[in-house]
């Protein structure tokens, strides 16, 4: 398969290196393009999100000239402030506007590539969730280059190692393009701690033309559940339920036991589609990422596509009825038996315990 | 009002099948292996088929980027009620995101559709990119990942539900339009026997990139393709007791 591309994609690969030699050689030293990444950040006004520290970790690992930040939403000052005392970042630019307070990526995207334009990145990263997916292929799309989605390693400037079919394949990926445009998975990556860094802060006009823009793509509301309970992404310990607890009302026996742990809750596909919990619970290939330290799987059959969302959890623990239940080939330790028994007391003998 | 709606699909490996990476690391097992339409496409086909079928849109058009054997997905297509499909046929693997929009776009030049659907993901390469990127070069608002959808007749605005990390939001958006959907959006139907014969007669009409100006050479390419890190089989339990007692040993509670 790879062989009979080899020859069109050297030619272009040469092309590609030669017009870039050509490039840095015509121009003055002081513009040469080094290595240079920009990780724009997710965050919700207060901090940057879990995954967008790991996006930092794996820009660094990059081992560029310079890492800076690019913060945009309605008023994000204590965020600024976050990303500024990440060691190693250089700048954060900031630009505030109302139309970035709800992260349409439709209008998020014009400041981004103004910004690439004129400080001309090789690299631009985002953490690859929900509002990674949504905005940087339109970013990637505007700078003519192929986006790079969901990395889990860095192998160098320009290779990468991503997960395919569902995390059943990790292919090794090389980008051609001058400008790698790139997703990054936060379970892959430790978090960049926020120490004692003192990065300089740059206050950036927001893009031109966003009032017209935003007659076209209007946000209008939103519906997020609030938790006390950690955030599923980035909890030690995930409770998830699946098609068997049967109702809604079943549902609270996982909330029962996560609440025991101290842990977040998660669900399976068929969890969510059935109407037992919201799908912001979601564990799997197009739902959630997660790799607890502990991860159990209740009333969950262990789907292909569910296992993909989890299977890089530390410790799995299945408990299913079924003792064929696919769940029990990844499961560390598995309890064949009655949900509606075994958790109910497996949270009472934990409380027990502490008590 | 009636809308022209340009809806994709991709063929790719079943999602019950359970890949295979090749010894020779070049990619996963793809011979003998059963193909189907990637399920998130078959919400976006059910989506726009639905939409002609409340009168809202009048011609369903199905679109297809591979090789010859993408017609099977778009005879699918036009089983479950599209009405004409167009496939650019290439046998360039791992053709990127940014090459098949470029041919969408060239597509979208020509048929003016007022919206393009899309599934919010393929289940073989996992980019989940392909609308979002359609949507910048077109200059069209996009609504991605959609639950639930609103298009009224007569109406040139959209407003669509779509999942984000902490739960739902709702976006408005003026036509025309790129939409990527997510499986909860609908119940894809099953292509009648009845249908399945008349999609035999619906045209496809083929073109190469060539056709279109784009050159879907990729520019990420795949150089190996590897097992991920295995997990070794673990133990079974008894009771809850024992399970507490392993999990307090390694110190995971």
């Amino acid at each position: 398969m790879i062989s009979t591309r080899l020859a069109p994609s050297l030619r272009s690969s040469v092309a590609v290196q030669s017009q870039s030699f050509l490039y840095r050689s015509q121009r003055p030293l002081s513009s040469h393009r080094f290595l240079s990444s920009l990780v724009v950040a997710e965050h919700d006004h207060k901090s940057l999100t879990g995954g967008t520290l790991a996006t930092l970790t794996a820009a660094f690992a990059l081992k560029g000239e310079a890492v800076d930040v690019l913060v945009l939403g309605k008023d994000v000052q204590s965020v600024a402030a976050q990303a500024q005392k990440v060691n190693g970042v250089k700048r954060v630019f900031v630009s505030s506007s109302p139309h970035y307070e709800q992260f349409v990526a439709d209008l998020l995207t014009p400041s981004i590539v103004q910004l690439q334009n004129q400080e001309k990145y090789t690299h631009i990263l985002a953490p690859a969730s929900n509002f990674g997916k949504n905005l940087f292929p339109r970013v990637a799309a505007l700078l003519d280059v192929s986006a790079i989605s969901d990395i889990v390693q860095v192998v160098d400037g320009s290779q990468f190692k991503r997960p395919i079919y569902a995390g059943n394949a990790i292919a090794t990926v090389k980008s051609l393009d001058p400008i790698k445009v790139i997703t990054v998975r936060g379970t892959s990556f430790d978090k960049a701690p926020v120490s004692n860094g003192s990065a300089e802060i740059v206050n950036l006009q927001p893009a031109s033309g966003l009032d017209e823009l935003s007659g076209k793509i209007t946000w209008v509301s939103k519906e997020v559940t609030k938790s006390e309970r950690p955030e599923l992404t980035s909890a030690n310990i995930v409770v998830s339920g699946g098609r068997a607890l049967k109702s809604a009302e079943n549902f609270k026996i996982i909330y029962d036991l996560a609440d025991q742990l101290k842990a977040a809750v998660g669900a399976s596909r068929a969890a969510v589609d059935a109407g037992y919990c919201s799908n912001d619970l979601q564990v799997g290939q197009t739902g959630k990422i997660v790799a607890p330290q502990l991860y159990f799987a209740i009333g969950i059959s262990g789907a292909i596509q569910h296992l993909a969302g989890m299977k890089d959890s530390k410790v799995i623990v299945a408990i299913n009825k079924a003792e064929d239940a696919p769940i029990f080939q990844v499961a560390d330790y598995g309890l064949v038996g009655d949900l509606f028994n075994v958790v109910p007391e497996l949270k009472e003998k934990l409380a027990s315990k502490k008590a | 009002m009636s809308l022209k709606v340009l809806v994709t699909c991709k063929r790719v490996v079943d999602y019950a099948v359970k890949v295979r990476v090749k010894p020779d690391k070049s990619g996963v097992v793809t011979e003998n292996v059963k193909m189907s339409m990637n399920p998130f496409d078959e919400n976006a086909v059910e989506e726009a088929v639905k939409l002609r079928e409340g009168g809202i849109a009048k011609e369903v058009v199905a679109f297809s980027l591979g090789p010859k054997g993408n017609q099977d997905t778009l005879r699918t297509a036009l089983a479950m009620g599209a009405d004409r499909a167009i496939h650019v046929e290439t046998d360039v693997q791992n053709v990127q995101p940014l090459a098949v929009a470029k041919c969408l776009k060239k597509i979208v030049e020509t048929e003016k559709p007022d919206v393009v659907i899309l599934g919010k993901q393929a289940i073989d390469d996992d980019s989940a990119q392909t609308g979002q990127i359609l949507s910048a070069l077109l200059g069209w608002p996009q609504i991605t990942f959609l639950s639930a959808l609103e298009l009224k007749k007569d109406s040139n605005k959209v407003k669509g539900v779509r999942e984000i990390d902490g739960g739902l939001e709702t976006l408005e958006a003026s036509l025309p339009v790129v939409l990527t959907c997510d499986l909860r959006l609908n119940v894809p139907r099953y292509a009648t026997l009845p249908n399945i014969m008349k999609a035999k007669k619906k045209p496809i009409d083929v073109k190469t990139p060539a056709d279109l100006g784009v050159d879907v050479d990729p520019k990420l390419q795949v150089l190996s393709v590897e097992e991920p890190p295995s997990r070794q089989a673990g133990k079974k339990v008894e009771n809850v007791d024992q399970l507490i007692a392993e999990l307090q040993k390694i110190g995971a509670i």
